[in-house]
């Protein structure tokens, strides 16, 4: 233990506690374990894209990529969807 | 019809074995009809903990295989005539069981069983697999360790994907000083973390090693911490309310300088 560390530790401020240390590293760490969905959850997710996108384009539904990508700090839901036609704005071009 | 929990972790040595017999042994003191079944095939410890070793003859690979019948191989505990110890195989290879044979298995110890306990191995290949198949419900076990709960987590996760969903968290080993001083991950930051339903929590205990030593489950050992919170898990798991253990440690000389200074 370091000085500042017991110093830290004698006023009760528990942020260098190695408790704290260990709740960070499994926050990110569970960040990625979590990060893993199985090919039919990936599946049901595109079929669901796929509706709820439908109503405002037409989509290339063959060539549509989604995937989850992650670096160190996050994990992002990334999608790359062609857009063939889009359907006229009926509603704010009035 | 009786009730097939199955008490898992991920992570070898956090105390599933442990958890098993203590539990099994505390339901049959609460006047259950219970069977403890060791899946872990080639590292048989059930048998040791519970005081049972030297009455073996079949273990669990005879009974699905078909080479005896699940009667023969069932061993009677010393001290409950309504506990029983289904042991595992020690020499047999680990996939000399399936999924489909644990789940018949499960079916037939359910209609002769209030509860059955199955002691899973580490890990979350086949033997993990056999031992979750015929679950109704799951306690994952795990330490105040940044691993175990790591573990944990995948084994949540794998459950719920096996449609074992709810299942409930028994943190074990749990030492208060270190907690205080702020060296230990507590109930809630495991919690936090794990956000699965608490079913207790057991302090780091001497008195597991002399009851593993003797072969007399701490749960039976009134004057043992670890026992107290076994008979408190114990009686959750029969559906009662129980407040959780008082952990605090008496106020020690930091505190009362901490006071003094009116720091706190
Ligand atoms: N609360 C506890 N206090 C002290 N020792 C414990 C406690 N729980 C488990 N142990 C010890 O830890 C070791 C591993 O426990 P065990 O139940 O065999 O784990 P697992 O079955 O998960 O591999 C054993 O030696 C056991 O006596
Ligand atoms: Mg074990």
């Amino acid at each position: 233990m370091s000085l500042l560390e017991f110093v830290n530790r004698m006023l009760g401020k528990e942020s260098t506690s190695s408790k704290n240390i260990a709740k960070e590293r499994l926050r990110l760490v569970l960040v990625h374990d979590r990060a893993s969905i199985s090919p039919q959850m990936l599946n049901k997710l595109k079929e669901d894209l796929i509706k709820v996108i439908s109503n405002y384009m037409d989509i290339d539904e063959d060539s549509m990529e989604v995937n989850l990508s992650q670096d160190d700090r996050e994990v992002a839901l990334v999608a790359n969807i062609p857009v063939m036609k889009m359907k006229r704005d009926y509603s704010t071009k009035g | 019809m009786g009730e097939v929990i199955v008490v898992t972790s991920g992570k070898g040595g956090v105390g599933k074995t442990t958890t098993s017999a203590n539990l099994g042994t505390g339901l049959a003191v609460a006047g259950h009809k219970v069977v403890l079944v060791d899946t872990d095939i080639g590292l048989r410890n059930l048998d040791v903990v519970m005081g049972l070793e030297n009455r073996i003859v079949y273990d669990i690979v005879d009974v699905t295989s078909g080479n005896c019948r699940l009667r023969q191989a069932l061993i009677k505990d010393k001290r409950f005539e309504n506990l029983f110890l289904l042991p595992a195989a020690q020499t047999k290879d680990k996939n000399a069981v399936t999924p489909e044979q644990m789940r018949e298995l499960s079916a037939e110890l359910k209609q002769e069983f209030d509860y059955a306990i199955i002691d899973c191995p580490a890990g979350i290949e086949q033997g993990f697999k056999n031992a979750i198949a015929g679950a109704d419900r799951a306690v994952v076990v795990t330490t105040p360790e940044m691993s175990a709960v790591r573990d944990a987590d995948r084994i949540i996760g794998l459950l719920e994907a096996a449609e074992l969903s709810n299942p409930k968290l028994i943190i074990n080993r749990i030492r208060p000083q270190m907690v205080k001083r702020g060296d230990m991950m507590d109930m809630a930051d495991i919690l936090d973390i794990l956000a699965i339903e608490l079913l207790g929590v057991v302090p780091e205990d001497e008195s597991i090693i002399i009851s593993t030593n003797k072969g007399e489950p701490a749960v039976m050992d009134h004057n043992a911490k670890a026992g107290e919170a076994y008979r408190r898990i114990t009686r959750r798991i029969r559906g009662e309310q129980v407040a959780l253990m008082n952990l605090d440690v008496p106020e020690g000389l930091m505190d009362k300088l901490r006071k003094l200074v009116g720091l706190r």
